[in-house]
């Protein structure tokens, strides 16, 4: 219970959360660490409770049961926009732009909790220092707009761009969030090759230049394997393995659970198939 | 569709001040100093009639904005912004009459008490969606109105109450040519505090929480706060405008602020464009207005062969309702965007005319 603040040294940390809506259970005492620093993606079949998990984290659900930690502080009982100024940012699986905004305001929104202007200094703008502020802020947003080459399309209506560059957007906006923690959900889900090999890029730049701790869904088993550190995998709720991508792929419940057909045409001789019986 | 505005070839911005500007253009900043410069001079041609619908323009259009900022940005619903506005003029005119606070400053504070009291009926706001805040809001509606005609100390009962004039070193603003700068300079500030906000921190969080809101909460904001807010915002510019009717008309009548004038504030922001500023004044010009224009199209068709041949006589006073009416409706099919969306159009054909891109 007061198992609180020294304890622990990950970045983050899930103590056997579980999830029940009514009779379903979501999630079934999923533990795990995240350390700072780490590409961490969470795998799973449809269902698997990949985005209940990643709900828990940001706030959108609150677990049954199980605490969540953040840099060693309990957030379980903490509402989604306490955690954004905490530091942990989002994208969504289905898109949730503000359709009707520009990209450059959708992304200024991110800034939010850094901003220190409110409706009364905001309104009187020039005389209160919130024009200042807001173009400081512009300038560091142009940095994400930069880095992401959205720059084509910052005076454009959110609801008006192409998928590809709308899923761009909203990782600029989870960017501007300044996050420790950024948590993508399928970032790369219906994107061409290219597309996605670019998002890849972005990703692996945010962790590795931008010093961000991400974690990320996604079904793309190439991309997955070839940029996360780290690979958790749920089935039914359960977490069934975690491990460098080389072991979890090794893993036989991983290719019963997941990757069956590619077992089948593999024929691994005895040990999966004693598995399966079993 | 992309762009929002055509900015002429070769205006390059050079910095982040720039491109922020309440203006998209030095043209269109020159041409809006040049409109406030000819409304100044109004009073020295206009007629007491036509600086009344100005005077109704500018009241109604603080209101409207109000009700803008709640419904076309924020994304809320709310049918009892009449009652706000009533409760503002009784606020002003009772701290004037009860308390001797001068009435330059009974204004702004009647504003603050109408916030006071919307954010006490935007609490459901926080919890409420779509036709169940609607609701929530009518209740707001009779509750207030009912208010009024039973608080004696504050409204005078159904007798009403007055309302002392303005006056400002000595100076009584009581006449129409003299409140008409009263309501200019109000309105003017009141659009431009409401600019401010839009391109700012909060304003930006209000239109993320009508357009998506489990994101916005993601995105560090606090729904709760924001939607009680918009509603404290809308009854402080809803209050505004009621003081400033107030000690216009010098009288207050509870019998103004029904459910019928809340529909119209609707109206104006529906016709003037949802989430547009200039939009609310639009709106509010044409609803002032459109009255003025059916009853001289109807004086002007009584008498002619039309009228005789329809048999229309005593019908022709209706006719005008009517045409309220059917004009909102084919607005409401064929401009649903508003006259600021139809403004924008207008300005981007003749700004490439006579080539269609």
């Amino acid at each position: 219970m007061n198992a609180g603040t020294a304890q622990t040294t990950a970045m983050f940390e899930a103590r056997d959360v579980s999830l029940q809506f009514g009779g379903v259970r979501a999630l079934t005492d999923v533990s795990f660490r995240i350390e700072k620093g780490e590409l961490f993606s969470i795998i799973g079949p449809n269902g698997a409770g990949k985005t209940s998990m990643v709900n828990c984290i940001s706030g959108r659900y609150r677990p049954t049961s199980g605490r969540v930690y953040f840099n060693g502080r309990d957030i379980t009982d903490m509402t989604p926009n306490h955690r954004a100024s905490l530091g942990i940012g989002r994208t969504f699986q289905n898109l949730a732009l503000f359709g009707h905004m520009t990209v450059l305001d959708n992304i200024m929104v991110g800034r939010h909790h850094l901003l220190k202007n409110n409706f009364l200094t905001g309104s009187l703008y020039w005389l209160t220092g919130a024009r200042k502020e807001e173009l400081a802020h512009r300038r560091e947003v142009e940095e994400i707009i930069d880095f992401l080459e959205i720059q084509h399309v910052r005076k454009a209506t959110a609801g008006t761009l192409s998928y590809g560059l709308r899923k761009r957007v909203e990782l600029a906006r989870a960017v501007a969030l300044k996050p420790d923690l950024i948590l993508l959900d399928e970032p790369m889900a219906g994107m061409n090759l290219e597309e996605k090999e670019d998002m890849a890029r972005y990703i692996v730049d945010l962790n590795e230049e931008w010093g961000m701790t991400v974690v990320m869904i996604e079904h793309d088993m190439g991309v997955v394997m070839d940029i996360s550190h780290r690979v958790m995998v749920l089935e039914f709720g359960k977490k069934i393995a975690e491990g460098s991508p080389e072991a979890v792929l090794a893993d036989p419940r991983v290719k019963q659970a997941y990757l069956g057909e590619e077992d089948e045409e593999e024929t691994a001789p005895s040990g999966t198939e004693q598995q399966e019986v079993a | 569709m992309a762009t929002t505005t055509l900015i002429p070839c070769g205006d390059f911005k050079t910095s982040y001040g720039s491109d922020t500007t309440i203006f998209p253009t030095v043209t269109s900043r020159n041409f809006a100093i040049l409109g406030v410069v000819l409304l100044l001079a109004a009073p020295a041609f206009l007629d007491r009639f036509w600086l009344n619908q100005l005077i109704q323009i500018g009241y109604l259009g603080i209101a409207a904005l109000g009700l803008n900022i709640l419904v076309g940005f924020t994304g809320q619903i709310s049918i009892g912004h009449s009652a706000f506005f009533g409760f503002g003029a009784f606020a002003s005119a009772w701290l004037n009459n009860r308390w001797g606070i001068p009435v330059w400053a009974c204004i702004p504070l009647a504003a603050l008490m109408t916030t006071a009291v919307g954010m006490v009926f935007g609490v459901p706001a926080a919890r409420l969606k779509g036709l169940y805040l609607a609701i929530a809001t009518l209740a707001a509606q009779y509750i207030l109105q009912d208010f009024f005609a039973r608080a004696d100390w504050f409204t005078g009962g159904v007798a009403g109450t007055i309302a002392m004039p303005l006056e400002l070193f000595g100076f009584a603003f009581d006449t129409d040519h003299s409140y008409f700068y009263v309501v200019l300079v109000y309105m003017v500030v009141m659009y431009i505090l409401a600019t401010n906000l839009m391109r700012s921190r909060d304003g930006r969080a209000l239109v993320a929480v009508r357009d998506h809101y489990l994101s916005a909460e993601i995105m560090g904001i606090n729904l709760t706060k924001y939607r009680t807010m918009a509603f404290g915002l809308s009854a402080f510019y809803a209050g505004m405008g009621g003081a400033l009717y107030a000690h216009y008309l010098q009288f207050v009548s509870v019998e103004g602020f029904t459910i019928l004038f809340s529909i119209q504030f609707l109206g104006m922001i529906i016709i003037g464009g949802l989430g547009s500023i200039m939009g609310s004044l639009m709106g509010t010009a044409f609803m002032v207005l459109l009255p003025e224009l059916m009853q001289y199209l109807t004086t002007a068709l009584s008498g002619t062969a039309i009228d005789q041949a329809l048999n229309l006589r005593e019908a022709v006073a209706f006719l005008r309702e009517m045409a309220i009416g059917i004009v909102i409706i084919l607005f409401l099919v064929f401009e649903p965007d508003g006259l600021a969306h139809r403004w924008k159009q207008i300005k981007a054909y003749w700004k490439l005319y006579p080539f269609s891109h």
